[in-house]
């Protein structure tokens, strides 16, 4: 005979609904870590795509993630004459919003360097890569906009032929693909009245950076050094541009969700440890009588710590299968591992081991003569 | 004193300190042979429930020595062995209210006690039901307490405190809560009890319309217990 399953029984309804109470505090605990991964992943995952061994920006700049770059016309050209450089491209970017107050668009715009690269290494889901020089896209499925779909951007109205899946800029921004000369187009577009009053604006917007690669077993760093008197341009290596994203661009938000997720755990302890004391303090009578009884210690610690572990292992069930329905449908990428899973049933275990104390302080307070007290 | 089953010596227990300083056991001696049924009588606050919980070793006095079949098991008011085992075994509490455990059958309540001693299975679980059946219980025995009468859970907690065939039955007035016809009943209970299992039972009652149950009458006063001359034997 359990007497923790007993009470549980008799507590019914009420104890699994506390169960599933802390299962959504577990599922929030799951999600800030898999936001805070998703962050990471998607504030690099353009950079990794684009398989740079250096990235060349404007002078004193920290490229186009961070900030303004502009780099001349004709920098690729070059930079593939220079000794270790296996090849070197233009890339465009910028955030551009459309749509109106109610529906805005943000869409981070990529310029690739047509011919050369029309899209063929992005990781595309439905459609192909681009092959027109002109007007087509390569768009990330978070858009909302499906394939033949069809996107006016300044002059030109641009169809959709590619979707990828989970490409979206550091700030979790869409990202669309087009040819360097059309993201230029888009980016640098001006309503014709503004050409007419000032006939220099208007034009096609200069690319943002050069990507550079190198030649097998080429060290980015010799590299780097060799274009470091370059006197336009700041060179960065591609795990700079990893550092430089990580710890600049989404720093604070990455910080903020990492103390908010600690938070959120101390406080997912202390709400465990007082349902348990509660949950203790309500069996008051009948720990007294088991010890009026004779009843050892450790039937009156057993009983508290099953059902603490059962209401943790309640907590965890509904944090798994939440976190396995409704993480996909978070706006931002959720990505939550197998060792997230294994970490938070080492957590809930700790937690409920840990907040099962005060219980069980408190129950070995209680005095058998409580019983004679009526 | 042919066969004492419990012998207390020379119990002193005090509440409070200096001016409110409370004397509730006196140099308290007390003896109960198998199959005796002593009554503990007394006005509230004379001492006669911290007597009970002394011997029930639950609340031990300062001073003063405890025997249980001739085991010495409080010495000068120190425990000289694992109280709560002793508990488990060798006595058996029936109180003013049932103290059943409110999600336990009729059933399992008596189980639970053996289950604390070490008594599980089917011989157990057999005990059990036919314990409730000797005190009239054969057709209760799953219900939950709340589905008993005040009389019926009287006699499961009286089935508890037998399930382990305790030598000593210690009882803070069982029959308080019940009618005056069930009051009798629970007494004539423990008295038969008493005789035919050769257990010691200790009550503390108010209850004097069931006096003639006793086999001895002691009374408690300012901490001193008397045996009342010429009691029913």
């Amino acid at each position: 005979m359990n007497l923790a399953w007993k009470d549980i029984r008799r507590q019914g309804v009420r104890f699994l609904l506390t169960g599933v109470g802390l299962g959504l505090l577990f599922t929030i605990v799951l999600a800030m870590g898999g936001i805070y991964r998703g962050m990471v992943v998607e504030a690099t995952v353009l950079t990794d795509a684009m398989r740079a061994d250096l990235w060349v920006v404007q002078r004193d700049t920290r490229g186009p993630f961070a900030e303004r770059s502009v780099v001349p016309r004709g920098l690729d050209d070059r930079l593939r004459v220079v000794d270790g450089v296996a090849d070197a491209e233009s890339f465009t970017f910028a955030t551009i919003q459309r749509g109106d107050v109610a529906h805005p668009m943000r869409i981070g715009v990529v310029g690739l360097a047509w011919p050369g690269n029309h899209g063929q290494s992005l990781p595309l889901v439905a459609g192909r890569a681009l092959t027109q020089a002109h007007r087509e896209l390569v768009v990330d499925d978070s858009l909302g906009l499906p394939l033949g779909a069809t996107l006016p951007l300044g002059d030109d109205t641009y169809t959709v032929v590619g979707l990828t899946h989970g490409f979206v800029a550091s700030g979790g921004d869409p990202l669309a693909f087009a040819t360097e000369r059309d993201a230029a187009a888009i980016l640098g577009w001006l309503a014709p009245e503004s050409r007419r009053m000032d006939p220099r604006a208007g034009a096609e917007a200069p690319p943002s950076a050069v990507l550079v690669r190198l030649l097998p077993g080429e060290d980015p760093a010799a590299v780097q050094a060799r274009l470091a008197a370059w006197p336009d341009v700041t060179v960065w290596t591609a795990d700079e541009q990893h550092g430089l994203l990580l710890q600049g661009v989404i720093d604070k938000a990455r910080k903020q969700i990492g103390l908010f997720r600690v938070l959120l755990t101390a406080v997912s302890a202390i709400i465990v440890a007082l349902i348990l004391y509660n949950m203790t303090v309500a069996k008051s009578h009948e720990i007294a009588l088991v010890k009026l009884l004779g009843g050892r210690t450790r039937v009156v610690v057993g009983m508290i710590l099953q059902q603490a572990l059962l209401l943790g292992a309640i907590g965890y069930g509904v944090a798994v299968t939440l976190a396995s329905v409704a993480f996909d449908h978070f706006p931002r990428r959720v990505i939550v591992t197998a060792e997230d899973f294994a970490g938070l049933a080492l957590l809930i275990a700790t937690i409920t081991i840990l907040a099962s104390i005060a219980g069980i302080a408190r129950a070995l307070r209680i005095p058998p003569t409580l019983i004679l007290a009526g | 004193m042919d066969h004492p089953i419990l012998r207390a010596e020379a119990l002193v227990k005090t509440y409070g300190q200096g001016d409110t300083e409370l004397v509730a056991l006196n140099h308290v001696n007390f003896v109960v042979e198998a199959g005796e049924v002593a009554a503990l009588l007394g006005p509230s606050g004379s001492g006669k429930s911290t007597l009970l919980t002394a011997l029930g070793l639950l609340n031990l006095p300062e001073r003063g020595s405890i025997w249980l079949r001739d085991r010495l098991v409080v010495a000068e008011g120190v425990a000289q062995v694992d109280l709560a085992a002793v508990r488990r075994g060798s006595i058996g509490f029936v109180f003013q209210k049932a103290n059943l455990i409110p999600f336990l059958t009729a059933r399992e309540n008596v189980l639970l006690a053996m289950q604390l001693n070490d008594r599980v299975g089917r011989a157990a679980a057999a005990r059990a039901v036919s314990l409730l059946g000797e005190l009239g219980l054969a057709g209760r025995a799953d219900h939950l307490p709340e589905a008993l009468s005040g009389g019926q859970q009287q006699r499961v907690a009286i089935a508890r405190a037998l399930a382990n065939e305790p030598p000593l039955i210690l009882a803070d007035e069982p029959t308080a809560a019940l009618d005056s016809h069930r009051g009798r009943e629970v007494m004539e209970l423990l008295k038969r009890i008493a005789h035919d299992r050769g257990a010691a039972v200790v009550v503390v009652t108010h209850d004097h319309r069931t006096l003639d149950v006793f086999d001895t009458i002691h009374e408690m006063e300012d901490g001193v217990l008397t045996r009342r001359p010429g009691a029913p034997a």
